[in-house]
C-alpha cells in the first residue's frame, strides 16, 4: 500500500462514524473491521460533541475530519481550519459539494480549496470523481492523495465507472488513492483493491446493515483479500476457453 | 449585547469571544469557533472583542462519513 502523507496504514479500510444505531454498535463495528482510519465531522455543539470525542479517541485509529456539507471553497476552508484545531491533525477529507442530488464534487471549488489548504500546511484528501484532468490539477495544487468516488455518496452502487477508475489508477501510478463513497457490498471493496486502489472509505454500507459489526468485518476481510490479490499479480482475462487440466497423456477411449 | 450563536439569538454580557463561551457554558468544552464566517483560533478568543450582531459558530466533534 502506498503511504498517505508518510503514514502507512495497517488496514486498507477507512470507516465512517455516522448513522450507527448506537455508540456501542459503532465501537463494535470498528473493532470487527480492523479499520485504520475513522472519518469524523464538525457540527454545531448541542451537548453531544464531548462524549463523541472520547469515543473516537478510544478507537485508537487515525482520524480524518471531513468538510461534508460544504458547498463553497470558502466554507470548506473555514471548516478545515476549525477541524485542524479540534482534531489536532493536518489531514482533511475535502468535500466541496456541487450538486444536491448526486452529491457530486464541485471541481472548481474543490481545486480552489485544495490549493489554499495545501499552501496552509494541510494534508488534503480531496473527494473527487474519476476525472483525470481534475486529478492532475488537484495534484498540481498540492494534493498528494486522491479520493475518487465509486458512486454517489450513500448509493451503494459500487464502482460505477470501472473503465474510468482503471484509467485514473494507471495515469498516476505513484499517487495513493482511496475509493470513497458509493460502496454497498464487500465485493465492491475487493474490486477496488484489485484494481490497484490503496484503500476504500465507506460508511452507510456498514452503519445501515442489519448487523453493522458483521458487515464491518466482511468489508475488512474483502479489502484485505483485494489487496492480497492485487499484490499477487492477477492473470489476464481472455475471451476463449483454455483447458486447465493437461491435455497430454489423456487416454484414447 | 445581542449576538447570534449557532443560528440562535443570544443576549450576552460578554465582551470577548472567550467570555461568551464561558457565559454559554462551553468554557472547558472541546470546540472550535468561527466569528462572522472566519475561523477564530482558540488562542485568539480572549483578545477578540464581540460587537452587536456578531455571528458566532461553536462547533464540536461529530459523526461523519
Amino acid at each position: 500500500m502506498r503511504s498517505f502523507y508518510g503514514v502507512t496504514l495497517s488496514s486498507p479500510l477507512m470507516l465512517g462514524t455516522a448513522q450507527y444505531p448506537s455508540p456501542a454498535v459503532l465501537q463494535e463495528a470498528f473493532r470487527a473491521s480492523g479499520a485504520s482510519v475513522a472519518t469524523v465531522s464538525l457540527r454545531r455543539e448541542g451537548g453531544q460533541g464531548q462524549a463523541f470525542w472520547d469515543i473516537i479517541r478510544a478507537l485508537g485509529v487515525h482520524i480524518l475530519p471531513n468538510t461534508a456539507g460544504c458547498h463553497s471553497a470558502r466554507e470548506a476552508i473555514t471548516t478545515a481550519q476549525m477541524a485542524r484545531e479540534l482534531f489536532e491533525t493536518n489531514w482533511i477529507k475535502l468535500e466541496v459539494i456541487g450538486h444536491a442530488d448526486t452529491l457530486q464534487p464541485d471541481p472548481f471549488g474543490l481545486l480552489e480549496a485544495t490549493e489554499a489548504l495545501a499552501a496552509d500546511g494541510f494534508e488534503v484528501f480531496p473527494y473527487t470523481t474519476e476525472d483525470q484532468v481534475l486529478a492532475a490539477r488537484l495534484l498540481e495544487a498540492g494534493a498528494q492523495v486522491l479520493m475518487p468516488w465509486g458512486a454517489p455518496i450513500g448509493s451503494g452502487l459500487g464502482l460505477n465507472n470501472r473503465y474510468g477508475l482503471r484509467t485514473l489508477r494507471a495515469a498516476f501510478p505513484d499517487v495513493p488513492m482511496v475509493i470513497d463513497a458509493g460502496l454497498g457490498l464487500p465485493s465492491h471493496a475487493a474490486e477496488a483493491l484489485e484494481l490497484g486502489f490503496d484503500a476504500v472509505l465507506l460508511n452507510t454500507a456498514v452503519a445501515q446493515a442489519g448487523d453493522p459489526a458483521a458487515m464491518a468485518r466482511a468489508f475488512g476481510l474483502a479489502a484485505q483479500a483485494g489487496a492480497l490479490a492485487r499484490a499477487a499479480d492477477p492473470m489476464a482475462p481472455r475471451d476463449m476457453a483454455q483447458p486447465s487440466t493437461p491435455v497430454i497423456g489423456k487416454a484414447w477411449l | 449585547m445581542k449576538i447570534d450563536v449557532n443560528g440562535t439569538a443570544h443576549d450576552v454580557t460578554a465582551t470577548t469571544v472567550a467570555e461568551a463561551l464561558a457565559e454559554l457554558g462551553w468554557a472547558e468544552a472541546r470546540v472550535a469557533t468561527a466569528l462572522n464566517g472566519d475561523f477564530l483560533p482558540k488562542g485568539a478568543r480572549a483578545t477578540t472583542p464581540l460587537a452587536e450582531g456578531d455571528r458566532l459558530e461553536i462547533l464540536a466533534p461529530m459523526q461523519g462519513g
